[in-house]
Formats: C-alpha cells, sequence, structure tokens
C-alpha cells in the first residue's frame, strides 16, 4: 500500500523543482491520479513527459504495487496557458 | 521483433501523416478506445488505419515498437504520440491541431 506523499517524493527527486499533486483515485493505496508541473517537460512531447514521471515509479509499477497512475503533464509555459482552466 | 515487421511498421507511420494502431478497422472499431481515438483523429484529417487483431505478430510487435503497453497508439509525422488517453489531452489542450500541422510542443 503507498500513499500519495510517497509517489510525490519520487516525483520530485526524479524532477527537482517541479510541481506535483497526486491523489489516491480509489483510496486503496495503488491508483493513483497526478497533476505535474516541471520544466523539465519543456519541449518534450506529451509521451516523452509521461516517461519521465513514469521512471523513478518503475519499480513500483513492475511488482504491481502502483496499479496505475494517471498522469496530466504540462511545463510551465503549458500550465500557464491552460492549467488554470 | 523480425525486422520485417519492423520494416513494415517504419513504412506504415513514415508513410502517412496519421497513423492509427487500433482494434478492427475505420468502418468497424471493435473497442471502445479505438473508436475514440479514430473520432477524435479523424477531425484533423485522413487516417491510415492498421488493425491489429488481423495479426497477432502485429498485435504485440506494435508494443515492442513503440515501447507502450496498449492499443491504441497513435502515430503523426512518423512519431509515437501516445494512446487514447494522451489523445484526448491534447485535443481537450488544442494541442493536437499543431501537431498534426508539425509543430512542436510548447
Amino acid at each position: 500500500m503507498l500513499d500519495p506523499n510517497f509517489i510525490r517524493e519520487r516525483i520530485l527527486g526524479a524532477l527537482p523543482g517541479s510541481e506535483v499533486d497526486v491523489n489516491d483515485t480509489t483510496g486503496t493505496g495503488d491508483h493513483f491520479e497526478a497533476r505535474v508541473v516541471s520544466p523539465a517537460f519543456a519541449g518534450k512531447s506529451m509521451v516523452e513527459q509521461h516517461q519521465l514521471v513514469y521512471a523513478p515509479l518503475q519499480q513500483w509499477l513492475k511488482s504491481g504495487e502502483l496499479h496505475a497512475l494517471a498522469l496530466k503533464t504540462y511545463s510551465p509555459e503549458q500550465w500557464k496557458k491552460l492549467g488554470s482552466r | 521483433m523480425s525486422p520485417e515487421l519492423k520494416a513494415r511498421f517504419d513504412a506504415e507511420v513514415k508513410n502517412h501523416k496519421i497513423v492509427l494502431f487500433m482494434k478492427g478497422n475505420a468502418l468497424f472499431p471493435q473497442c471502445g478506445f479505438s473508436a475514440r481515438a479514430l473520432q477524435i483523429l479523424q477531425q484533423h484529417g485522413e487516417v491510415h488505419t492498421v488493425d491489429v487483431l488481423a495479426d497477432p505478430a502485429v498485435r504485440q510487435g506494435i508494443k515492442d515498437y513503440s515501447n507502450w503497453p496498449t492499443i491504441p497508439q497513435v502515430y503523426i509525422h512518423g512519431k509515437f504520440v501516445g494512446g487514447s488517453d494522451i489523445l484526448m489531452d491534447l485535443e481537450e489542450r488544442g494541442e493536437l491541431a499543431d501537431l498534426v500541422a508539425g509543430k512542436s510542443p510548447a
């Protein structure tokens, strides 16, 4: 069983300077959703952005402890343009 | 993956602006996610579809080729864009039109 803060710390460790929000969507500690705004995403495609977030969590995704992580990713530029909606 | 299959994928994604690897075909999508992806893409131009159900080697092969675990999968201008979630997100943000027009992300 994982908690949102654990997920958040892993993402922040890989992508310093990001803004990260994580929610447990089912309350069961294995399905999460995350919104990540990171300078590391600038100029990257959405697939590349998602891969950057998944990378530090591979171990838990593989073991099945982390069953699903729905992502919304934005570069600061994209977030400024759209995130306020 | 066999070199022949890889060459086939290379050719599919290079020879068409928008390519959708889907379950079923444009007339008879056999999965809701594939149908939704097709519907979104068709608003942006002609969509070349590849039915992964027609050949088990293609169904597994495209996952290896893209390093992405699910189907449907979308390629635009030869570049892997993602699955249905990413596609819907891009459409919502108005970025899909830019991708089709060949503009890079912000």
